[in-house]
């Protein structure tokens, strides 16, 4: 079992520090295909179609594609959420498929799109719950299982980082969108992972938060070797804040590659099948992608 | 908030990012009370200490009430000689010692060790459904239960086998095949819409109902007439030897139920979650119909059926002690004992020396409850 001995001194040792660091390859996906299977639709289309690529250990990898594209379907089946009927993948050369669901999460924490909650926990609750991947299963662990200092401190740690400490006692239901957001996304942090999977990280996100989030994704990768693989709508925040970018259309992958390799003008416009532009960030100097303007008429 | 274009660049230059935390927020970090927003063992232990303290006070004051009103003194006397077997028997003569002993003692521990599996019920059915009006009576897990043991007392079974008691067995059974099969039919593409859960437990329990009325129908009328009433929720039959087995399902059940307290926590924010948070949810649910079926399937034996419990009680609890599963299933089970206790009294003495079912009470005092959740608070369960 994977760093079932490990002892996690702090959220400085802990990430990070699972028994992978010389492997190069973080995710090894060859053939894969997906879909939804249901008793109502037997002959269902395929989600994901003969998927296969690469992610490196340490990169952040961007997911975009058009709407329905498989980009949702392809984070969960990274994160062992769902099962892909055919195919191999390989999590740091371990066979995904059997590898138990804790093991797993113990490497990959998964942020979704959106999280719903009946029950009132508070914020620390829900981070804090983040934990339980990396406790040593015992008769008790999925009882009472208490928190230990090192729980506390990692939650608390991984809370400042996307500023909600002072949410901390509040409880989830009452949060907005992106305060609940981030609360998640230290949950996520609080597993210890090693790669961190994003389903539309900035989505609900005001301008500030969807910049400190891009610089906490960025610090993970460089301060902490962290691997992100993020899907998201947002061209130009994919171009700016992705070593690479994985170009889908349903559900099959169309170019991998630099910014500069994916966001070109003519692939774009195939894939979604509408006119943009596409010119350089003036400061980076990566690639920006701008909507067509509106006709504007002249002398009006 | 308007950022000049040249900071959105990634580029971490010192003077634009700031580090991973800032002197300010480890500060911050470390002025963290974390005792105030999550649950500490010392705040579990208070919690539990002092409920156990209220149900063993609740339990004595009830003890008092009945077709004769017995004082606090005669109630203690009576339980002191609780300990020497030989009082159980003949209880030395003393009357008041035998009604304490013989009727309303058993019967108080059985309605205390009822409400709080039906509370406990609730509370995993809510979490196992992420529906806050769950309960087993509501969704026919109960009606479910209570065919199990119907046809086994149709066909004279269940009472033969020998060490198991067998009724519960049957109502377990039963109990278990109606969870499945609303589970079933309401589940769709992969969710579990309250609304369809609520739709498809009042279905199986209209048609369940009918087929129990079925078998009262086709019954010994003498026989019949006991169906009816024990169905109807009821706590007077009752003695040492059907509690004894009921408590070991009870404590066996519950105890295994707690030992999921943390993965119920996590489950509550839905499959996917669960699963990317560590837990085999597939395995986990199973487990969680297996045990509800199992407790619901014991408590419908020996109570008939006994509405709302299960779903009041876990409302009341998580307004006062929040939502962690690890003091809300033992909270539960305390406050869930001590509300069917409180009611049973009502039951027995608001007619004495008649008195009524107590599922009518429950029911009165749940139903209201239950469309004023339903009604008023849509936005909160949607």
């Amino acid at each position: 079992m994977i760093g079932a001995n490990e002892q996690r001194v702090g959220p400085e040792v802990a990430a990070g520090s699972v028994t992978h660091e010389a492997c190069p390859v973080a995710y090894d996906i060859q053939r894969v295909r997906f879909q939804y299977r249901s008793d109502t639709l037997p002959d269902a289309e395929w989600v994901l179609n003969d998927v296969g690529f690469q992610v490196k250990a340490g990169e952040v990898l961007g997911i975009v594609g058009p709407n329905g594209s498989g980009k949702t379907s392809l984070l969960k089946v990274l994160a062992k959420i769902l099962t892909p009927q055919q195919g191999t993948l390989r999590l740091f050369e371990h066979n995904l498929a059997i590898l138990p669901q804790q093991d797993v999460a113990r490497l990959v924490a998964y942020v979704p799109q959106e999280t719903q909650q009946p029950f009132s926990f508070t914020v620390a609750e829900t981070v804090v719950m983040g934990r339980f991947a990396q406790r040593t299963p015992t008769l008790w662990s999925g009882g009472f299982g208490w928190e230990d200092e090192t729980d506390i401190t990692v939650a608390a740690h991984a809370m400042a980082m996307v500023d909600i400490t002072h949410l901390a006692a509040r409880l989830i239901t009452s949060l907005s969108g992106g305060e609940r957001q981030r609360a998640i996304i230290a949950r996520a942090l609080a597993q210890s992972p090693t790669v961190l999977l994003l389903d539309e990280p900035t989505a609900f996100l005001d301008l500030q938060h969807q910049i400190d989030i891009c610089r906490v994704i960025r610090q993970l990768k460089e301060e902490r070797g962290f691997t992100i693989v993020l899907v998201s709508h947002d061209l130009n925040l994919v171009s700016q804040y992705c070593d690479r970018i994985l170009l889908l259309d349903r559900g099959r992958v169309i170019r991998l590659g630099h910014p500069e390799e994916v966001i070109e003008p003519e692939i774009l416009e195939s894939v979604y099948r509408c006119q943009v532009l596409v010119d350089r960030h003036p400061s980076s100097g990566l690639p920006r992608v701008t909507l067509p303007s509106r006709p504007v008429s002249q002398g009006t | 908030m308007a950022s000049p274009t040249s900071q959105l660049a990634p580029a971490d230059s010192p003077s634009v990012v700031p580090p991973l935390l800032t002197g300010n927020s480890v500060e911050q970090m470390r002025a963290w009370n974390y005792s105030r927003s999550i649950l500490t063992f010392q705040r579990w232990i208070v919690i539990i200490g002092g409920l156990t303290v209220a149900s063993l006070a609740v339990c004595a004051l009830c003890l008092q009430f009945g077709a004769t009103k017995l004082d606090m003194g005669t109630v203690m006397s009576a339980l002191s000689r609780l300990p020497d077997t030989g009082a159980l028997d003949g209880a030395g003569g003393d009357t008041s010692a035998v009604i304490m002993l013989h009727i309303r003692l058993p019967r108080v521990l059985t309605g205390f060790l009822v409400g709080g599996s039906l509370a406990v019920v609730g509370v995993t059915l809510q979490a196992l459904l992420r529906n806050p009006l769950a309960d087993p009576y509501v969704l026919g897990v109960s009606s479910g239960a209570a065919l199990g043991v119907s046809l086994a007392m149709l066909f004279g079974i269940g009472t033969t086998l020998a060490f198991l008691p067998g009724l519960p067995l049957f109502g377990f059974i039963g109990g278990l095949l109606s969870l499945v099969v609303m589970y079933q039919l309401a589940r769709s593409r992969g969710c579990l819409p309250i609304q369809s859960v609520l739709l498809a437990g009042v279905i199986l329990n209209a048609m369940l109902t009918a087929l129990i009325m079925f078998i009262t129908s086709i019954m010994d009328p003498n026989r019949s007439a006991g169906l009816m009433a024990w169905l109807m929720g009821s706590l007077a039959v009752t003695n040492y030897g059907i509690l004894s087995s009921f408590a070991l399902y009870v404590v066996g059940g519950a105890s295994l139920l707690l030992q999921k307290a943390q993965t119920m926590n996590i489950l509550t924010f839905g499959e996917e979650t669960a699963r990317s948070l560590g837990i085999e949810t597939e395995r986990v649910k199973k487990h969680l119909f297996v045990l509800s079926a199992l407790l619901t399937g014991a408590v419908v034996s020996v109570s008939g059926m006994i509405g709302f419990v299960g779903m009041i009680v876990p409302h009341m609890v998580r307004m006062l002690v929040g939502s962690d599963h690890r003091v809300l299933l033992p909270v539960a089970m305390l406050t869930g004992g001590m509300f069917l206790v409180v009611s049973d009294t009502i039951a027995r003495t608001i007619l004495a020396p008649a008195e009524i079912p107590v599922g009518i009470v429950t029911a009165l005092a749940g139903g209201p409850l239950f469309l004023y959740l339903l009604l008023w608070r849509k936005d909160q369960l949607a």
